[in-house]
């Protein structure tokens, strides 16, 4: 049994240990290590394409990411006080921000995205007191809210289930003793959930990051960290890819090893 | 104001922006993609205002998508349930608990990171310039292993492996040791402690990942197109190639919604099973 596990983990970690390892080579070769060297590292960060799209995937990240645990904490902190039909209702309608899939979602954003535009552009244009009305399209706004959708789910998710092993008693205790309901929410409640809100933060920033597909059917003519290694994969396997690939890992594996520590002794499931 | 005013409208604020976000960005998208479905394709590509279930009644023509996902979709859950569980068990009841935090962060790890990068590596192994070249210094010439279906297995393994442990862990976890000691104490095998036992009381968590891989497998795009090189499509393949190709966008609709509803169905009958064999309604999904 212990053998397999050892098998398992192998499996796990060595194609990984592979991508860092040839992201190192001298050569341009896959298989044979011809010498130990930094130069694709230098080549890629030298590379403008791949620094903008670096660039657009941190920003679109990084706003995804607030967005959702801002909205998303206060969804958590709404939803236990609304009736038990309006919770039934946000709690569907979360799970089916995860549950479909990223295609679909992305799918729908565009078609729905260049609906709105199609009629919003010549609207504005006809209203608009200049000469050079602005013209709406995909972008960055299309990518933060299509991320943002499931980003928002999953940190309702994570401090809703953290709020839910909170104990009432302490909250009832505060108020016992004369605290204003702000005042508990500040002193008592806010405190025990901000490790998880954080947590979201880090694993909402990190799908964000990481996420193709999505982006891929929103970007338009913008281009993030993953589309722009997607291509570079379609035009052939090089060691420059495997230099951007350990950069991307060591960022995310840096990510949720933070989260991980946040959530360290809840009872959470979501970043198990 | 009334306190219990003042309370709704608090309640009110604190909602309305993630609500707001799901209308917009889910239910409207949603919608759209619906009216879309029933429309034409307007002559330049993109979307024609329409009534016909045309683009529902084209469903065959891209049957093979739909064939390769139902088909392969499930295998790979079913192999990746078949490596899973002998971890999830070894996680959970024999490993020692000193280390135990840390091998369970190790299998998660991977699964937050990149699936591109993570699929990117085995295309780097498996392409001409890996395993196949190491094969032809020992005189085996000319295999080929990427883009076939068995890559595609093998790359659905490997991204999705984590997600099928976490489950099967915690529902081990939580089993109560004690039964497995009683059954011993009866004089039960170890074999019979585990059919009676340990492997009744994990399937909800077995349920739980078979639904949760199958479900994220329906819509696989990534694996596929670097493992499977467009011989091996998913129904996510063709929906690339109908929005962003051939900018069919009624049709790919009609097939988004098909898919959704597939979903649907996997999932309702994935969580009647979970039900049925755990005895409460609630599912972790995550």
């Amino acid at each position: 049994m212990r053998a397999l596990v050892t098998f398992v983990y192998l499996f796990l970690y060595a194609p990984i240990a592979l991508v860092v390892l040839f992201s190192f080579n001298a050569g341009r070769s896959a298989s044979e290590f011809t010498g130990f060297s930094t130069m694709w590292y230098g080549k890629a960060l030298g590379n403008t394409f791949l620094i903008t799209a670096l660039q657009n995937s941190l920003m679109i990240a990084f706003t995804s990411a607030v967005l959702a645990s801002v909205f998303g904490t206060m969804a958590a902190l709404g939803m236990q006080r609304l009736s038990s039909r309006g919770r039934a209702i946000f709690d569907g309608l979360f799970a089916a921000a995860i549950v479909v899939p990223g295609v679909v979602i992305g799918i729908a954003t565009l078609v729905a995205l260049v609906e709105v535009f199609s009629f919003l552009n010549p609207t504005l244009a006809a209203i608009w007191p200049g000469d050079k009305p602005p013209q709406l399209g995909l972008g960055y706004g299309s990518i933060i809210a299509a991320h943002g959708l499931f980003s928002l789910a999953l940190v309702t998710m994570i401090v809703k289930a953290r709020i839910a092993s909170l104990g009432r008693d302490i909250v009832e205790a505060s108020s016992d003793l004369y605290a204003t309901p702000f005042t508990t929410f500040r002193q008592i409640v806010l405190p025990q959930i901000l490790p998880s809100v954080l947590a979201g933060f880090l694993l909402a920033f990190t799908f964000s990051f990481d996420d193709f597909i999505v982006a891929f059917f929103v970007a338009g003519s913008k281009t993030t960290l993953p589309i722009y290694v997607f291509a570079s994969i379609r035009r052939g396997v090089t060691p420059e890819i495997n230099a951007i690939a350990t950069m991307v890992l060591v960022a995310s594996l840096f990510m949720i090893l933070i989260a991980r520590v946040l959530m360290r002794d809840k009872t959470i499931k979501a970043g198990e | 104001m009334r306190p219990d005013r003042k309370r709704q409208l608090i309640t009110a604020a604190l909602v309305a922006p993630a609500g707001l976000w799901l209308f917009v960005f889910l239910v409207l998208p949603f919608m759209a993609m619906v009216v879309f479905s029933f429309g034409e394709r307007a002559p330049e590509g993109g979307y024609q205002a329409a009534f016909t279930f045309a683009q529902f009644a084209n469903l065959p023509s891209r049957a093979a998508a739909f064939w390769n996902t139902l088909m392969i979709a499930p295998v790979g859950a079913f192999l990746c349930l078949i490596v899973a569980y002998p971890v999830a068990y070894y996680l959970a009841i024999k490993s020692n608990p000193k280390y135990r935090l840390v091998l369970v962060s190790l299998v998660v790890v991977p699964f937050w990171t990149s699936l591109l990068v993570r699929t990117y590596a085995w295309m780097y192994i498996l392409g001409s310039r890996g395993i196949p070249n190491l094969l032809g210094m020992i005189g085996i010439e000319d295999v080929r292993l990427l883009n076939t279906p068995g890559a595609v297995l093998l790359g659905i393994v490997y991204g999705y492996l984590p997600l099928m442990i976490m489950p099967i862990y915690v529902s081990l976890e939580k089993l109560d040791r004690r039964l497995l000691e009683a059954s011993a104490d009866l004089g039960a095998k170890p074999v019979s402690t585990f059919f009676g036992i340990t492997l009744p009381l994990s399937l909800p968590g077995v349920m739980t990942g078979v639904a949760l891989v199958t479900i994220l497998l329906l819509g696989e795009y990534l694996i596929p197109q670097l493992l499977g090189g467009g011989k091996v499509f998913f129904i996510g393949n063709a929906l690339v190639d109908l929005f962003l190709q051939s900018r069919n966008w009624p049709f790919g609709s009609a097939i988004a919604v098909t898919l959704v509803v597939v979903v649907v169905i996997v999932l309702s009958v994935a969580m009647r099973i979970a039900w049925k064999v755990s005895g409460s309604r609630q599912v972790d999904l995550v």
